[in-house]
């Protein structure tokens, strides 16, 4: 036990082992620095790791290859891809507003990075460990909306304004739900501490974790919670933004080389953040699924179900087409917006109801039951399809 | 209820992504420069000249007529006639073509040479990797480039190549029947040379076929 203690916390007891070099009024802000650079080596290592995942996955389900020429089986592609991004030619158009289009990839991907800094990647090991963290989380996040707005703006080019308004309208819509399905399990976990929030869901009954995710509410915290953050990073199949079939690459079409590699960075940055966020209030953050499996590295179980959640998002891309707008927008407001609110009550009720078979029951039914009557109210497909009329037209 | 179809459709990427590893047919994709598909007959590149026998000078079918210049859309074939005549395989003077040049970057693969060409001269290839270096002198293919043996033809398109063979070896049959009787009458006359031969010769036409 004690050697997978040491292995558990080798990152820590090696980061105290640096700093101990630096004189000691400058070692917090060391210790600091050897976080943030150890963050962004593995998050962008693991930004690489899931664009090949990613585009050898999509293949294998189109039946297709995937990249397989750079280096054993296309390992090397994300290099060549870097390599690409650098060393191409850097448009700017002369109409734009030089420095805000500069900027908006910039803080794009300054926003994501911010995210890290209050995530649990394994015992101990939250770069800050601050009492509003959930909450923090949440304000940086939204600052991406930011830079979109920045980037579809400045561009000057009416598809970079049409995909920065529907990021804009999307990532606002989405981010209610998002909060609302968050806020279930800072109800119960009555803390805004990420840190806190992992370690209560760190223990065991017998051999079950008490995940968030194992509860009636929080299993629907956390499919809408994904369904919310796989609008919020604007991926498929809510990837209207960059629509690449209507409005060409939307808001970040007038940018190339590697400008256009930081909004792609920005964007798998603010998937895997979400997500590490999503497995810190659901699924227990760093630790082990089983009680006999806490020998492995609580660090080493933070990646897995990274990974595992990732594959998660690539499986959904290759699955499902795009939305409409408006379908979009209905789906956000007419069933997310009010699933998340039933789920709120829920949770409330599950707080203050006796421990029992009882409240297992009530609780699912409060959220299965609204989930299928609202379920048919936007299932379009029941439906009349009529031929539409155009009234002034013919 | 909703997300029955998107449990579905996620079984039926899931069904493929893993099927894609277990059965290789799934895989439509060829890895080209590794592997290629045979070409299907009926293929066309870019023309080429056909030639009899072993030689491609003397067995060179073109008789530098100009018809597929004269009728090329995007004029990329350059003719010089020769002045002087070489003998063909039958033994009678041809013209032939000093200079043969076609540009393979202005072609575009039309085969309107070969339908024009009486004498079976020019026909489509099936090379389509011609890259090169130099735009003017790479794909600019002179006369020596573009010789390929008959042999090369039956190997590529085999049907074709069998029906040319068989209406050329008709022609040459009528050829040769027509100087026996030529060469009968003269013997018959044994007086008089006979000039009806050559002017007999030029409407049937393939004078300038090897005998091979």
């Amino acid at each position: 036990m004690t050697r997978a203690v040491a292995v558990d916390q080798m990152f820590v007891t090696l980061n105290h082992a640096l700093v101990a070099y630096v004189p000691a009024v400058w070692r917090p802000l060391a210790s600091a620095v050897l976080g943030v650079v150890t963050v962004m080596v593995v998050f962008l290592t693991l930004f690489a790791l899931t664009v090949l995942l990613e585009r050898k996955g999509l293949g294998r389900m189109q039946n297709r290859y995937g990249p397989n020429r750079v280096g054993p089986w296309g390992i090397l592609q994300p290099v060549a891809d870097g390599i690409k991004a650098i060393i191409k030619e850097d448009v700017v158009p002369q109409s734009a507003d030089h420095a805000v289009h500069f900027l908006a990839p910039v803080l794009i991907v300054v926003a994501a990075f911010l995210n890290y800094a209050v995530i649990p990647v394994g015992r101990g090991m939250a770069l800050t460990d601050l009492n509003a963290g959930v909450l923090f989380f949440f304000a940086i996040s939204s600052m991406v909306e930011l830079g979109v707005f920045m980037a579809g703006w400045a561009s000057r080019s009416k598809y970079s304004l049409f995909g920065a308004m529907r990021a804009i309208a999307q990532m606002i819509s989405y981010e209610v739900p998002m909060l609302l399905a968050a806020t279930a399990t800072v109800m119960v976990a009555g803390t805004l501490s990420t840190t806190r929030i992992v370690e209560m869901q760190a223990t065991y009954t017998g051999q079950i974790p008490h995940w968030f995710v194992l509860t009636p509410w929080g299993f629907t915290g956390f499919c809408l919670f994904m369904v919310a953050a796989t609008a919020e990073s604007n991926r498929s199949p809510f990837d209207l933004p960059e629509g690449e079939s209507e409005i060409v690459a939307g808001y970040f079409i007038e940018y190339s080389g590697f400008k256009f590699a930081l909004f792609f960075i920005g964007e798998y940055l603010g998937m895997m953040a979400t997500s590490a966020m999503a497995i810190t209030l659901f699924l227990g953050g760093w630790s082990a699924p089983l009680a006999c499996l806490q020998w492995f590295p609580t660090w080493g179980w933070f990646f897995v179900k990274l990974v595992a959640l990732l594959c998660g998002f690539i499986w959904m891309r290759g699955t499902l087409p795009r939305l409409r707008m408006d379908q979009l927008m209905n789906f956000s407001w007419k069933f997310l917006l009010p699933m998340t609110l039933v789920n709120l009550v829920a949770t409330g009720l599950w707080r203050f109801l006796p421990v029992g078979w009882e409240r297992w029951l009530i609780c699912g039914a409060l959220v299965v039951v609204p989930y299928a009557l609202l379920g048919r109210s936007i299932n379009w497909q029941g439906r009349k399809v009529a031929v539409r009329r155009y009234r002034y037209a013919e | 209820m909703l997300g029955r179809g998107i449990v579905e459709g996620m079984l039926e990427t899931a069904r493929n992504f893993l099927g894609s590893y277990v059965s290789r047919e799934r895989l439509t994709t060829v890895q080209y420069p590794e592997e290629r598909l045979a070409h299907i007959e009926n293929a066309r590149s870019f023309p080429f000249l056909v030639y009899d026998g072993a030689d491609w000078q003397a067995g060179m079918r073109c008789v530098s007529c100009q018809i597929c210049e004269k009728e090329c859309p995007p004029k990329c074939i350059y003719i010089e006639k020769s002045v002087d005549k070489k003998p063909d395989a039958v033994g009678r003077p041809q013209n032939y073509p000093k200079v043969f040049n076609i540009d393979v970057s202005v072609c575009m693969s039309c085969q309107i040479c070969v339908e024009v060409c009486p004498f079976d001269a020019i026909k489509m290839d099936v090379e389509y990797e011609l890259g090169a270096h130099d735009r003017f002198g790479g794909l600019l293919l002179d006369k020596q480039r573009l010789s390929k043996s008959n042999e090369y033809y039956h190997r590529i398109h085999p049907t074709e190549a069998a029906a040319v063979d068989a209406a050329l070896a008709e022609e040459r049959a009528k050829m040769q029947a027509k100087q026996q009787a030529a060469a009968a009458a003269a013997a018959a006359k044994a007086a008089a040379p006979v000039a009806a031969t050559p002017s007999a010769a030029i409407p049937s036409a393939p004078a300038t076929e090897g005998k091979a």
